[in-house]
């Protein structure tokens, strides 16, 4: 029961702290330098490690497409299998578990550190919210930048299944009748569903991220038990709305 | 309540100083009682001091007059408004120096002071550097500006923090242990400090310390928190030769090596 209530309270406060930050939009304008800042850090300081581990999914998925698929002669749709699964489900959640593990951790221990040495107290007497110094410049950045890592990610996937499907011996598929498949199975809605899925767990990771950095209390201790929380909900809150998302897209 | 003027640092303009009154405070967190009816009121361009042994509660009473913590019962209103009311913070301007200089480590020294202006928008840049920098010679640290706060020792940070709120032209100036982990030089600089800004821009002054020489000093009148209640206020005279035996237990603990109290507090 405790537990239940400790959720719903922490449910409760993130969506405080989004409509919070939503209410100082008009203030982004002159918050560009922040704004640009987190747009760095988030999109990237991001891409290599997205580039080279959607190149590998990719490619996993092609040979594994391949191994299975050789059995009855349907190896030509690994280029549509490759294709759909990352744009609609494997590119976006896998930008978003990357996330977490790399920016939001980041976000939550800056944001702990900040509030257990009182700075965000600092902010609240200068009638600076931190809602809006703090939380709308790396929501803004998200929201910019989650949909350049997603078709990143899917680009580069597409790719690393291409590379393999050409050089395994027992896949031999050539680019051009990989793409051509992958083009004639994919709708432009399958990108743009993947898009939207990464725009939510974006914008559900930094809120998680911010709210739980802003919440700690304590001292260093606390600032990584904070940290571990808020990776621990992302990741697990990706994964809840990976089904949520896509059961109302489809 | 009667307000008297407050200088602007920057300006010479004169703006009210603010008064303070806290109404039968109490606050808890869970079962544990730290504030039990608390009530005094600090009037515009007085320095008060507020003293009381570690854990009486006297931070979290700071916290209260500058709404970052909400009352279990009881009011604190500055300037005859509630603390807690976000319009407070916008109309009246309190600046609060935290114990440990609450620095924004990421930022210069000049950037620290840069955020309130900037924030609000009360200067353009020209005009920040110039309230920025003279705010730092006032406090003898033009030095530092560009430098981190990692950079600094603590009775710097505390100047610096100082210098931080000046910036804002406050009416009402908040201290929140400002001579702790300082040796007994620099405590006494900032205690200088305190009551020099007071004496020059009239500034409403609430400290929250130990440090008996700093109120003995500088104080208008002395407030003693001891198990959660306000126990004694008064002036700086009165507090030199205490009647109470608590006060004078606090203020003049003797040292006594046959009997030590940590034994006592054992059993």
């Amino acid at each position: 029961m405790k537990q239940l209530i400790s959720i719903l309270e922490g449910f409760g406060s993130t969506l405080q702290l989004f409509l919070r930050a939503v209410s100082f939009a008009g203030t982004l304008p002159r918050q560009r330098a922040r704004f640009i800042e987190q747009c760095y850090l988030i999109g990237y300081t991001t891409l290599p490690i997205v580039a080279i581990l959607s190149f590998f999914i990719g490619a996993v998925l092609a040979l594994q497409a391949g191994y299975s698929m050789q059995n009855f002669g349907a190896m030509q749709f690994i280029g549509s299998l490759v294709g759909l699964s990352m744009a609609r489900e494997l590119g976006p959640v896998m930008v978003a578990i990357l996330l977490a593990g790399r920016v939001g951790s980041a976000i939550t221990a800056e944001l702990a550190s900040m509030k257990v040495n009182q700075e965000v107290d600092a902010l609240e007497t200068m009638n600076i919210p931190p809602a809006r110094m703090l939380v709308l410049p790396r929501l803004a950045a998200v929201l910019v930048m989650m949909p350049v890592l997603a078709i990143i990610a899917d680009l580069v996937g597409w790719f690393g299944g291409a590379i393999v499907a050409k050089y395994t011996s027992f896949i031999s598929i050539e680019p051009e009748a990989y793409f051509s498949v992958l083009r004639r199975y994919m709708k432009f809605q399958d990108v743009t569903n993947g898009l939207i899925k990464a725009e939510v767990f974006g914008l559900a990771v930094v809120l998680v991220c911010c709210n739980i950095g802003l919440n700690t209390r304590g001292g260093p201790r606390e600032i990584g038990a904070s940290v571990t929380r808020a990776v621990v909900v992302s990741l697990i809150l990706i994964l809840v709305l990976d089904y949520f998302v896509t059961k109302v897209l489809l | 309540m009667p307000c008297s003027p407050t200088r602007n640092p920057f300006t010479a303009a004169e703006t009210p100083a603010v008064g303070v009154t806290i109404e039968h405070l109490s606050k808890s967190f869970g079962s544990h009682v730290v504030l039990q009816d608390v009530s005094f009121a600090v009037e515009p361009g007085e320095i008060f001091v507020l003293m009381g042994p570690s854990g009486s509660g006297k931070s979290v009473l700071l916290k209260h007059i500058v709404g970052l913590e909400a009352p279990s019962s009881g009011r604190v209103l500055v300037n005859g408004q509630d603390a807690l009311a976000a319009e407070t913070r916008g109309h009246e301007r309190i600046g609060m120096v935290f114990q440990s200089g609450a620095l924004f480590n990421s930022l210069t020294v000049y950037d620290n002071l840069a955020l309130y202006p900037r924030e609000h928008r009360t200067a353009t840049e020209a005009g920040i550097r110039e309230k920025v920098m003279h705010a730092l010679q006032i406090l003898s640290l033009e030095d530092t500006a560009q430098k981190f706060p990692s950079e600094l020792s603590g009775g710097m940070k505390k100047r610096v923090a100082i210098a931080r709120a000046l910036v804002m032209e406050p009416q009402l100036l908040l201290y929140d242990e400002p001579t702790s982990e300082l040796d007994p030089v620099m405590s006494a600089t900032i205690s200088e400090i305190i009551a020099s800004l007071k004496g020059e821009y009239h500034v409403t002054t609430i400290v929250v310390s130990h440090d008996r020489e700093l109120a003995l000093n500088i104080a208008d009148r002395v407030g003693i928190l001891m198990d959660s209640r306000l126990i004694f206020l008064g002036t700086p005279a009165e507090l030199r030769e205490p009647k109470d035996p608590q006060v004078a237990g606090f203020l003049y603990p003797k040292i006594d090596l046959k009997h030590p109290r940590f034994k006592k507090l054992e059993t």
